[in-house]
């Protein structure tokens, strides 16, 4: 009934375990080569029978074990000494004894993964539902309590009848042919079966949704952030005016923000002294701070080439005779206070920083506009004859 | 009684054929359940609604509602997990440890064993969770890049924990799966229900009991057995580093590791044994799981708690030895001090009871057997509330001394943790196979040839 059908092998089943110790060794010395024995659970002595090489999975074990190991170390030295070092309990950034437990956890972890998953997928083949065996009369029998062995068609030394004769002559208890089952579809993109991804999908997205975005902003969630306290910028029934911030008293001056005395002047006869030296530290300083603020518009080396190309009106340049001119405390007062269409710089460079700036300044001026001895000054001081 | 200690008797009794042994193991799956399995399940489901309404207040209200208190800011949390992760030892060491020494007779318990594992580290698992205040948060506790640029601890014992706990669970319940897959097969060959059949199938895989397959199989079991061994070593080791790490007078010691090992097999094979008494008579297993079976473990707990009251001796020797006055203080107050109550109920469930098992007559009756193995569970418990609230209550400051209570939500979330457990137990019981049946299969009379050929013989 069944001849229209492609044969996968044929099987028979024994009912001892010496039987089939038995005939896997006349199956294996006639020289079959794709054949398989079926039993509940191991039988001892079936690998000599069958003449099974031991199993390689040990390697896949070691090759990952070794990299757990790896892999948790390198991450432990990353994390711990290179991203955030910080010192904890005196220890050192790589306190290797303190690392050993996840180094060996990780280890174990992945060994053990990677030979199951090894062992599945690519020793097994499995998972592997559709194979010819499956909802045979001989799958059950060897699930239960008989011993089977199956001779598979795509063995050389294959034909139906000799192997089915050479199967009898073991003493089997039964014979059966195993076909291919025929083949079934699934047809995966019915309109069912994608709803119901969409409708998985959705579960999801939104479920992660409302954990993230919602339910930590929910009761009792929230109640970390929920706390009797007065906040900056927020109401406050304490107070009459419904504020939660207080105006300071009048005439407070905030930690830093003395009143500058010539505010709004634009050329005032007095102007402060630098209180500053032009040391390497405060020209540093300075350079960094002119960078920040000054060069988009005066440029980098003050020669009023600004980096906004013309979208705002470029500044003269810094190394005019005027400029050069100007004492400290004027460079000072206009970065303070602002000229023409150059806003006050009060609020964002404190004042230290503001005569670093003035520092800085002088340095761009005198080196675009060095004279002979100013090389002879340098050669002294860097101790060459670069400049000659 | 005279017993030939040279020949290993046999591993199942009542010579029960292969079909027999897999009618058994399988008959709770395929019978619809009995009144009396409802009855068990609504006791244990009650336990655990307890609990899930203590935690459900606890998330609520904060974990001011447990009774820790300043000095003890650690008490009956770290106690329940310390309990439940050591009772999962014992599943591991049936299953690994006890394989690779070639125990047989181990099969007929390791699946029901490992089974309590996985759900005892669940149940441990609640209390470091909850025990951090805002549970919703503890996704920090795993090195993830973050927006904060932080990364954890590594040099912290509780980070540890982390990580040994979760690669124990993760490995155990591998292991676990991996002995399943063939019984997956089996039951899928039997059932005649296509929901069953479906599922099964979908488990197993599409396991063929192939041979070839077999080799790597059993390659595979020795090398998960061979690092489940050192790993549940370790997760023992790492739980009392929690403690001894500190520097905690009654904490801070070195015996701790082997200690707390020794301490979590001695639990665990009483929790073991206190269910398997039942399943095998619900079940009627009593050929698979033999009297014999509870004998030996009845012999594994006389050891380990003969261990566990050596260490207790020790750390009274080397307080006293090490001439440290602190620490010599931690344990005059342990044993005559506030707590001494419960001192006295540890050691003498821990160390009294467990001497009645010397006699074979008491090793093998099931009635004192029971009484001793709950006792044991109950000293396991309160061996880790002396460790922990012993050392806390007076600490270097007298003016801060206090006495520690649980509250009702510390009592209610730990009878959450066995009504957990126990819904577990009850659900695996019906619908997963309680004994292993390849491996008991393997280990019947005359399932392995007769024939002395090389090194295989039966």
């Amino acid at each position: 009934m069944h001849n229209d059908k492609k044969i996968y092998g044929i099987a028979a089943t024994f009912k001892t375990p010496d039987e089939i110790i038995n005939a896997a060794k006349k199956v294996s010395s006639a020289g079959y080569i794709q054949y398989d024995v079926n039993t509940p659970y191991p039988v001892h002595g079936m690998d000599a029978a069958m003449k099974i090489k031991p199993s390689k999975l040990g390697f896949v074990t070691l090759v990952m074990g070794l990299a757990g190991a790896a892999l948790a170390l390198l991450m432990m030295y990353y994390m711990m000494s290179v991203d955030y070092p910080m010192v904890i309990g005196g220890k050192p950034f790589f306190a290797l004894p303190a690392f050993i437990p996840v180094t060996f956890e990780l280890t174990v972890l992945l060994a053990t993964l990677s030979t199951v998953g090894a062992m599945i997928a690519l020793f097994f083949r499995l998972p592997d539902n559709q194979h010819p065996l499956h909802d045979t009369a001989y799958m059950k029998s060897v699930s239960g309590d008989k011993f089977g062995l199956v001779i598979e068609a795509s063995d050389v030394k294959f034909d139906e009848k000799s192997v089915t004769d050479f199967l009898k002559s073991l003493h089997a208890l039964n014979t059966e042919i195993i076909y291919y089952p025929e083949e079934v579809a699934y047809p995966i993109f019915q309109p069912k079966f994608i709803m119901f991804l969409i409708a998985i999908s959705v579960v999801v997205s939104g479920g992660t949704y409302f954990m993230l975005n919602k339910l930590v902003y929910m009761t009792p969630f929230n109640w970390m952030m929920d706390q009797d306290k007065l906040t900056p910028q927020k109401p406050s029934e304490l107070f009459a005016d419904g504020r939660g911030m207080r105006t300071p008293v009048e005439g407070t001056v905030a930690q830093g923000f003395i009143p500058y005395p010539y505010k709004g002047q634009t050329n005032p006869t007095e102007v402060l002294a630098n209180p500053f030296l032009p040391t390497k530290e405060n020209i540093a300083l300075g350079k960094a701070k002119y960078f920040t603020y000054c060069t988009p518009c005066h440029g980098d080396f003050a020669d009023g080439d600004s980096r906004l190309r013309g979208q705002f009106p470029n500044p003269p340049t810094l190394h005019s005779k005027r400029a050069r001119d100007f004492s400290d405390g004027m460079i000072y007062h206009i970065i303070t206070n602002g000229q023409n269409v150059m806003p006050s710089y009060a609020s964002q460079i404190t004042r230290d920083e503001r005569w670093a700036i003035v520092n800085y300044v002088r340095v761009l001026q005198r080196a675009k506009n060095a004279s002979d001895a100013d090389l002879i000054d340098m050669n002294k001081e860097a101790g060459s004859n670069v400049a000659n | 009684m005279n017993v030939d200690y040279s020949q290993e008797g046999p591993v199942v009794a009542g010579r029960l054929t292969l079909a027999q042994i897999e009618e058994l193991v399988a008959k709770p799956m395929d019978t619809k359940p009995d009144k009396k399995y409802f009855i068990a399940l609504s006791i244990s489901l009650t336990a655990l609604s307890i609990g899930a309404i203590c935690l459900g207040l606890t998330f609520f209200y904060g974990v001011g509602l447990w009774g820790n208190n300043q000095p003890v800011g650690w008490a009956v949390d770290i106690v329940n997990f310390v309990f439940w992760v050591g009772i999962g030892h014992a599943g591991t060491l049936i299953s690994a440890i006890l394989f690779l020494l070639r125990q047989k007779w181990r099969t007929g318990i390791a699946r029901f064993a490992e089974a309590m594992t996985i759900f005892a580290v669940m149940c441990a698992g609640i209390f470091p969770a909850v025990h951090t205040g805002r549970p919703w948060m503890d996704g920090y506790l795993f090195p993830y890049p973050n927006q904060h640029g932080l990364w954890v601890n590594f040099t912290s014992p509780l980070l540890w924990d982390v990580f040994a706990v979760s690669t124990y669970f993760t490995v155990s319940f591998v292991f676990w799966y991996v002995g399943l897959i063939p019984d997956f097969a089996t039951l899928r060959d039997r059932t005649s229900s296509k929901i069953k059949k479906t599922i099964y199938s979908v488990f197993s895989l599409g396991w063929r009991h192939s041979n070839r397959h077999w080799t790597h199989y059993e390659k595979a079991y020795v090398l998960l057995a061979g690092f489940a061994t050192p790993l549940v070593l370790s997760v023992h080791t790492i739980v009392s580093f929690d403690f001894a790490v500190s520097i905690i007078p009654g904490w801070h010691t070195t015996i701790f590791p082997p200690y707390f090992v020794a301490g979590a097999i001695f639990s665990g094979f009483a929790m073991v044994v206190t269910v398997l008494v039942f399943v095998r008579k619900i079940f009627d297993l009593q050929h698979i799981i033999t009297l014999d079976h509870l004998e030996k473990m009845n012999k594994v707990i006389l050891a380990t708690g003969m261990m566990v009251g050596y260490a207790y001796a020790m750390e009274f020797f080397i307080a006293w030895y090490s001439g440290v006055s602190s620490e010599t203080f931690v344990f005059i107050n342990r044993a005559l001090g506030p707590y001494a109550w419960a001192y006295w109920i540890m050691v003498s469930c821990n160390v009294i009871f467990p001497q009645f098992f010397w006699f074979k007559k008491i090793r093998r009756s099931i009635p004192i057997m029971m009484v001793i193995v709950i006792l044991v569970n109950v000293g396991m418990w309160f061996e880790r509330f002396v460790i922990t609230v012993t050392s806390l209550n007076r600490d270097f400051l007298p003016s801060s001394w206090a006495y520690y209570t649980p509250t009702i939500f510390d009592l209610g979330i730990l009878l959450g943790s066995f009504g957990l457990f126990f819904t577990l137990v009850i659900l695996f019981t019906k619908s997963l196979p309680v004994v292993s049946i390849s491996e008991v299969k393997a280990v019947a009379d005359g399932a392995q040839p007769t024939h002395h050929r090389g090194e295989h013989h039966a």
